[in-house]
């Protein structure tokens, strides 16, 4: 009896890892969770894309705003711009960008182009500030509150999806 | 019409196999000889038509058939003609069918080398390894068809990817499948005497060479995996415990538990029930590892391209053959009692602990694989890498390397321990001012490095003096055993030289200058333009001097493949008996043409892998046993007389 | 979708580097800095680390670590730096706490219940 019960650990075991392998298959993501959630926006000081002088994290206490990490060499900043366009024009939520690793011009260019969403432009044009942020490749997307605290990430392009799952909701819930 | 024909072979296995399956097992359920006799021929024919449908693949990339999917998408006009052919197993579809031809090859040869096993042994045996052939015919069928075509069909193909346009990664592929697939002959043997209630020695002993062939092949496919990401990668390791370098390295883990184990219950009616196991935990690793790979569950770099219907298929497979195999094992647990008693002082102890390392090594090695995995259920992210797999093993190995030479001094079935630690006695000494002498010509030297070289050096010592003090005439199986031993010495030293002395160096180069690394003097002379069929590359030229002596000039390239808008780096590496000197390109810094440059001095790490090699040398040594001869044939004149007998 | 994948794995399998290449005043701070990017993961890679990476990503945080070693910065501080911004994940070593003893101790568990019933078994056998 007692070699029986002994002998149906290995199956056990089995039983474990295959439903291990099978829900994993439902939830991996390649996505890296942010542990600056909850955590209050890191101190900055920025030069601005379009205007002189610098702006600090201070600067963008007394309401909740999304900063949108992005730059005109990246392909899938192309596919949201759209979605980040009518967030911002929606009026609901102060839109930032984050112009990350890019050339005035180049970003200059492609905002011509396709359309200025922002209420402001940040540039870190090194990389120093969105190392900060945990930013690891673009577009992400930051859901600030009013006391500077970092209270949702995107990470990957902003969707009508994800604006109104996501976003949204949470926007409310600060209100 | 060639593509047609290759699937028509592949629905005709499909169905051979269901027949190997069915058939000899009904005969065996109800003792009937003629069903139970189909098994052979079934199995070998299996092997024609399988074999045939790879074959067709090959020629339909000779050929550069693009009308072919599979062809399109992994060869192209420019590919040179060798290139051509291995491209057949480079990507998922064309090397899970190379498994599977594998595995009808050996069933075939399993078929026909078993002349020791009774009709009613092979019968089950055989239906088994059918239905394992079966399951996998029906994943290639079904999930990953290679004679899919495409239309409109396209004027040229995407090209090989260029990582695998060489040697190491051609071999490699086939020697890991041979490994696998013969670990589940061991399997199917196992499963084959759950069905029957019964395993004696002589199912263990027709086993052990098939399990120390295909650990044989587990061992190379790994060393050569490792010798292939050292020269190809550029970046001077030789394992990075990425899940997909683990997925071959369990089984081979649980494959060196089994054949220590089975060496036991081959003499001793002992452990049998945990030889059974081990067999099945050791070819459900291989059906985990390819799971691994191909199910796009993990990150790496060396995984095929994800689809989860292929990654629900796996699953299926490994719920139906371990699921099936443990429940058999749950059943018949009861009636695996052992009967021969084994004593505390004995080689048999011994060969136990040494189980109970590798599979603890291989939970841990699995743990620390899966972990991340365990992770993400709740939502957050973990990696788990060379750090913790490096210390939990280095841990590990440690009782290992020091009760191995207890294990080879100690007589089997009774002695006495504290007699054989006496023994010991002189080698410990001999290590010990051995191992002073090398800490003093290569001081510093860290913990792992100290221990690493004193465990090498010890069982080093150990088994060379065993071999010496051995009265008599040494047998195969004594001679296996210490080459084999001596292999995992010279790997353990090499291994810790390379880990902690090595030289590594980024450095800014001016065609012109010379920069002193390791004692040698690096003289970069510039780069130039090189042009192959499939590729163009800038060469560099890189002159290594000790004093004054010029000892080679070695050429690091950057490729670029246009085919596939790949580039990739070649490193130049000049192979020497005491250290490897490797130079990779980086990329020009400024107009004046200066390189920035990663220069290695490797010490000794040829001998790492040469210690695998004679780790598995020993291994086909032990095969010519006189010993298992002798036996093996007694038992087929007893088969024989038996089979006469009935008819 | 096929295509998707396929595209995917063809073009996150390219091999090259970039080598950077420092100023670092001694041997400690070179070696410091390899055992650092050797033990920190590049996020957007399919599991390399940051030493062996040719991302862009890799590149700027391969010159912070230098940076910081340059600086003096001991490992502990530029690890914590790290794993402050971008979590547990960046790191090939896990940490040691209550959700990871399991990890880190179980294998020692398995060692010394393995040697337990071993040593019980073969007793049982020797009478």
């Amino acid at each position: 009896m007692k070699k029986t019960i002994i002998s149906l650990i290995p199956l056990a075991l089995l039983l474990g890892l295959l439903a291990l392998l099978f829900l994993n298959m439902g939830y991996h993501t390649e996505q890296v969770p942010s542990p600056l959630i909850g955590k209050p926006v890191p101190a900055f000081e920025l030069p601005l894309l379009y205007e002189e002088g610098t702006l600090t994290e201070q600067d963008f206490l007394g309401e909740p705003w999304l900063l949108n990490v992005w730059g005109s060499w990246c392909p899938n900043c192309l596919y949201e711009h759209p979605v980040v366009t009518d967030l911002a024009q929606s009026g609901q939520l102060k839109v930032v960008g984050l112009n990350w690793k890019d050339e005035f011009k180049n970003a200059d260019t492609w905002l011509k182009r396709l359309g200025n969403p922002y209420h402001t432009i940040l540039v870190d044009y090194k990389g120093d500030v969105a190392i900060d942020f945990g930013v690891y490749g673009a577009p992400e997307s930051f859901l600030i509150d009013a006391n500077g605290i970092i209270v949702h990430k995107i990470v990957g392009e902003l969707t009508p999806g994800n604006v109104k799952d996501e976003i949204l909701p949470k926007l409310a819930q600060l209100q | 019409m060639l593509p047609e024909i290759g699937q028509f072979l592949l629905v005709l296995s499909l169905l051979l196999a269901t027949a190997l399956t069915v058939l000899p097992m009904l005969g065996y359920a109800k003792n009937n000889q003629t069903l139970m006799q189909t098994a052979r021929p079934l199995s070998h024919v299996l092997f024609i038509t399988i074999m045939a449908s790879f074959v067709i693949l090959v020629v339909l990339f000779i050929q550069q058939d693009f009308s072919v999917l599979y062809v399109a998408e992994n060869s192209s006009l420019e590919l040179p003609l060798r290139y051509r052919i291995t491209a057949a197993w480079g990507a998922h579809e064309g090397s899970i069918l190379m498994w599977v031809t594998v595995q009808a090859l050996w069933i075939s040869a399993v078929a026909k080398f078993s002349r020791s096993l009774s009709l009613s042994q092979i019968s089950r045996v055989l239906s088994v390894l059918g239905f394992i052939a079966l399951g996998f015919v029906a994943f290639v069928l079904f999930a990953s068809n290679p004679f899919e075509t495409i239309f409109p069909v396209p004027i040229d193909g995407n090209d090989l990817n260029p990582l695998l346009q060489d040697f190491g990664m051609i071999m490699h592929p086939p020697l890991l499948y041979f490994g696998y697939v013969g670990l589940s002959v061991a399997f199917s043997l196992s499963v084959a005497a759950l069905i029957g209630g019964e395993i004696n020695e002589q199912w263990i002993r027709w086993s052990r060479r098939w399990t120390n062939i295909a650990w044989a092949f587990l061992t190379m496919g790994i060393i050569l995996g490792s010798w292939w990401a050292y020269y190809e990668l550029g970046w001077g390791g030789w394992w990075f415990w990425d899940p997909v370098e683990n997925a071959s390295f369990l089984p081979w883990l649980a494959g060196t538990a089994l054949i220590h184990v089975q060496a036991v219950s081959e003499r001793k009616n002992a452990f049998r029930g945990w030889t059974v196991l081990l067999a099945i935990i050791a070819f459900s690793l291989c059906i985990l590892g390819t799971f691994l790979v191909r199910s796009g569950s993990i990150t790496s770099v060396h995984s095929f391209a994800a689809d989860p219907f292929r990654g629900i298929f796996i699953l299926v497979l490994l719920a139906i053959y371990s699921g099936g195999a443990l429940v058999l094992y749950t059943l018949r647990a009861n009636q695996l009692k052992s009967r021969d008693t084994i004593n505390l002082n004995s080689r048999e102890t011994l060969m136990l602990a040494n189980s109970l390392i590798f599979i603890t090594a291989t939970f841990t090695v699995l743990l620390g694989t899966l972990f991340p995995m365990i992770f993400e259920a709740v939502g957050k992210k973990i990696s788990v890498g060379a750090p913790y797999f490096g210390l939990m093993f280095f841990v590990l190995m440690i009782p290992m390397a020091v009760l191995l030479p207890l294990g080879s001094q100690l007589k089997w079935h009774r002695d006495d321990v504290m007699a054989a630690i006496k023994q010991l006695m002189p080698y410990l000494l001999v290590t010990t001012v051995l191992a002073v002498i090398v800490w003093f010509l290569f001081k510093p030297l860290n913990i792992r490095a100290i221990a690493g070289i004193y465990g090498g050096l010890w069982v080093f010592t150990a088994t060379v003096g065993q071999w010496i003090k051995r009265p008599g005439r040494a047998t195969a199986g004594f001679i296996g055993m210490s080459v084999a031993h001596i292999g995992v010495a010279v790997f353990l030293f090499a291994m810790s030289m390379t880990e902690h002395k090595d030289i590594e160096q980024d450095i800014l180069m001016s065609p012109g200058t010379t920069k002193q690394v390791g004692g040698y003097d690096f003289t970069f002379t510039g780069v130039d333009r090189v042009r192959q069929e499939n590729y163009q590359a800038q060469q560099g030229h890189v002159e290594v001097r000790r004093e004054g002596r010029l000892i080679t000039t070695l050429n690091p390239q950057k490729r670029f493949y246009p085919k596939q808008q790949m580039p990739m780096t070649e490193a130049a590496i000049y192979a020497g008996w005491t250290k490897d000197i490797y130079v990779s390109l980086g990329e020009a810094v400024n107009k004046e043409g200066a390189w920035a440059v990663r220069i290695y001095i490797k010490p000794l790490i040829r001998w790492m892998w040469f210690g695998g090699i004679l780790m598995l040398t020993g291994a086909i040594i032990g095969l010519f046993s006189a010993r298992i001869k002798r036996q093996e044939d007694k038992q087929r004149d007893q088969v024989m007389a038996q089979q006469l007998n009935i008819s | 979708m096929r295509l998707f994948l396929i595209f995917i794995s063809l073009i996150v399998s390219g091999h090259a580097h970039s080598i950077e290449v420092y100023n670092f005043e001694n041997e400690y701070q070179r070696e410091l800095y390899q055992e650092l990017t050797q033990e920190l993961r590049c996020l957007v890679c399919q599991n390399q680390n940051l030493a062996d990476s040719d991302a862009d990503l890799a590149k700027d945080l391969k010159d912070q670590v230098a940076e910081f070693v340059i600086n003096n910065q001991d490992k502990e501080t530029i690890l914590a730096y790290m794993v402050q911004r971008y979590g547990d994940f960046v790191t090939y070593n896990p940490p040691l706490n209550t959700s990871t003893v399991f990890l880190w101790f179980s294998p020692f568990v398995v060692l010394l219940i393995g040697a337990g019933i071993l040593i019980y078994n073969i007793r049982k056998k020797q009478s």
